[in-house]
């Protein structure tokens, strides 16, 4: 029916202790789509995407990217093959300023005074910085602002900005809106959708089925460690996949 | 609405001027305690600002300082290293054993001691990132180990060292200057560089904030902490040098305590106790207060059991403002 996924995952199994938070997952992600992954509370959807970022390897299982078996090892060699993730907790070094963050693991380095000793360039990272804030049009002062001082949304943002930085083919989003205000909402909607616009395939966690339905294409939902269903939003109810979610059956028509 | 946001924007005013109040102080707080410090003890002992005293606490202070700014890193990190003064103790025996039993020139014994505190820097290293064995603890026991090893070769008795040569690196001058102290102004500078200025520096920093944080962002964790350790272990070897040649033998008695002056100084310099934030200047100034303190307390003839307590008020003293100060910014 379609073309080859971007992402594929096969078979994928993930126990901690006894908990089986992942039972024999198959997973797809196409070219340029924006993809739900729902499920209860304890589903194993942040578990999944883990093993997407590289911070889990899967007890069982293979992972394709454009049909060819990967390893990815762990956060790096995501990043490596353009995998980039926002957390459920932003990830982000509070005492850095926006600039440090956006680069942290991939600083921009110049030599000192003509000397081969490799040190930060500073200025090049926050002026590189600026065009990416106001693509993402978020209201910061500065580059050099420290993260603790920002708010719930200006934090999101960096966060995104310091995944979108880096041309990121799969960017994944962990309950990006969970946490946020209705207008802050809107915003992180409206930057999903311009991530698919300039070419990005999105993984969207999210507990919102407002999120689901106004930005998402096609929606895998999860439960118990399984999955349940595979939809398109455009064929699919809110009381279906909140069924799915629930019972895991399918809604009675 | 307009209301609201004038009251918001009012007191964002009050926090920057109080924000800049507490840079302010915090900044300049301990230079300006260090000054008084200073004053004081120059009314009170007619000895305390001769330059022979004053050449004396310097190269005292050069020893404890090398070793804070290695320290700085590792509680930057949010680590630690108790095994500080033992490490000076057996580089000290060690350097005496090359330099007077082996007679060895120096371009083969300094590289073997270097190279002794670079093995123990990589061990400690090794035990903290890759068997997660808390540093507080490892440390601890290599505390006993390094200085029992210095004792089981000495048995007990310091090794004289005879050679000239060698006493001049921690009694001679260069210019009017005693060499401990360029030596310590010189790794300074490439300490706070490398703080303020590298990659790794950057790094170490958002270890210390948080493990999570630095490796999903794709840094190699367990790397850095290997590399603070390593520092760490060089500079104190460098430490040991100088003290076994201001002292002219390499015995395992020495430096007793010193990791308590050596977190003094980092703490007292502002460094967070939590880890994530690291202040090398601090730490330099740290270092001279609590050398200065020690120096003025024996000048006036005071007792080395007040000494003992004193000594620990201020190590009380640094660690609850500390502890204050990072504890209302998380
Ligand atoms: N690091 C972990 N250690 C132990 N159990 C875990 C861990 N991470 C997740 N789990 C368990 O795995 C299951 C799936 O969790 P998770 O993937 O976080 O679910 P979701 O994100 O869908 O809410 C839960 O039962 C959770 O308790
Ligand atoms: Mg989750």
């Amino acid at each position: 029916m379609q073309k080859e996924p971007l992402l594929k995952m096969k078979g994928i199994c993930k126990k901690f202790g006894s908990v089986q938070a992942l039972n024999n997952v198959d997973f797809e992600l196409y070219d340029n789509e924006i993809l739900g992954l729902v499920g209860d509370n304890g589903a194993g959807k942040t578990t999944l995407i883990k093993i997407v970022s590289g911070a889990y390897s899967p007890d069982e299982g293979k992972i394709f990217l454009r049909g060819e078996q990967v390893n990815i090892l762990d956060p790096r060699s995501a990043k490596t093959l353009g995998i980039e993730t926002v957390y459920q907790d932003l990830a982000l070094a509070d005492k850095l300023n926006i600039a440090e963050n956006i680069f942290l693991g991939k600083e921009r380095l110049k030599n000192f005074l003509g000397t081969p000793i490799r040190i930060l360039d500073k200025k090049r990272m926050e002026a590189e910085t600026l065009p990416t804030l106001r693509k993402l049009k978020i209201d910061i002062e500065s580059p050099r602002a420290k993260v603790a001082t920002l708010s719930g949304g200006q934090r999101q943002a960096t966060a995104i900005a310091k995944s979108i930085f880096w041309k990121a083919r799969i960017i994944i989003m962990d309950e990006p809106t969970a946490a946020l205000g209705v207008a802050e909402t809107m915003k992180v909607r409206q930057i999903t959708l311009d991530l698919k616009k300039e070419g990005a395939s999105v993984i969207l966690i999210s507990h919102n089925l407002e999120d689901i339905f106004s930005v998402v294409d096609r929606v895998i939902i999860l439960r118990g460690g399984r999955r349940v269903g595979d939809r398109l939003v455009k064929q699919t109810t809110r009381d279906e996949i909140v069924k799915l979610m629930i019972t895991g059956e399918r809604a009675i028509q | 609405m307009s209301k609201n946001s004038q009251n918001t924007a009012k007191q964002k005013e009050e926090k920057k001027v109080v924000f800049l109040l507490r840079h302010t102080v915090e900044t300049y707080g301990l230079l300006a305690g260090f000054v008084v410090l200073c004053v004081f003890l120059s009314i009170a002992s007619p000895y305390f600002l001769t330059l022979s005293n004053i050449f004396n606490v310097g190269r005292q202070i050069a020893v404890t300082a090398i070793i804070a700014f290695g320290m700085t890193f590792v509680i930057t990190a949010a680590q630690i290293d108790l095994s500080v003064g033992s490490v000076v103790a057996l580089t000290g025996v060690i350097t005496a054993a090359l330099v007077t039993r082996a007679g060895f020139p120096v371009w083969i014994w300094l590289p073997l001691v270097l190279l002794t505190g670079i093995t123990i820097g990589l061990m400690h290293g090794f035990f903290v990132a890759k068997q997660k064995i808390p540093a507080f603890l490892l440390t601890l026991a290599t505390m006993g180990v390094l200085r029992g090893i210095g004792f089981i070769y000495t048995r007990g008795h310091p090794i004289y060292i005879g050679s000239r040569g060698f006493r001049a690196i921690g009694r001679g001058f260069i210019g009017p200057v005693p060499i401990p102290i360029i030596i310590m102004v010189i790794i300074w500078l490439i300490c706070y560089f490398i703080l303020t200025q590298s990659k790794i520096g950057k790094y170490i920093t958002v270890v210390g904030e948080s493990q999570r944080v630095a490796r999903l962002s794709g840094i190699n964790v367990d790397r850095v902490l290997i590399f603070v350790f390593v520092i760490e272990g060089v500079l104190t070897a460098i430490s040991g040098i100088i003290m076994a040649s201001r002292l002219g033998t390499g015995s395992p008695q020495v430096a007793l305590g010193l990791e308590l002056n050596v977190i003094a100084a980092v703490i007292l310099g502002g460094t967070s106790l939590f880890g994530g934030e690291g202040r090398m200047f601090g730490t330099l100034l740290g270092a001279m207060v609590i050398g200065t303190l020690v120096n003025g307390m024996t000048l006036l003839n005071i007792s080395p059991y007040v000494q003992m307590v004193v000594r620990g008020l201020v190590i009380l003293g640094a660690v609850w403002v500390n502890m204050a100060r990072y504890r209302v910014k998380r």
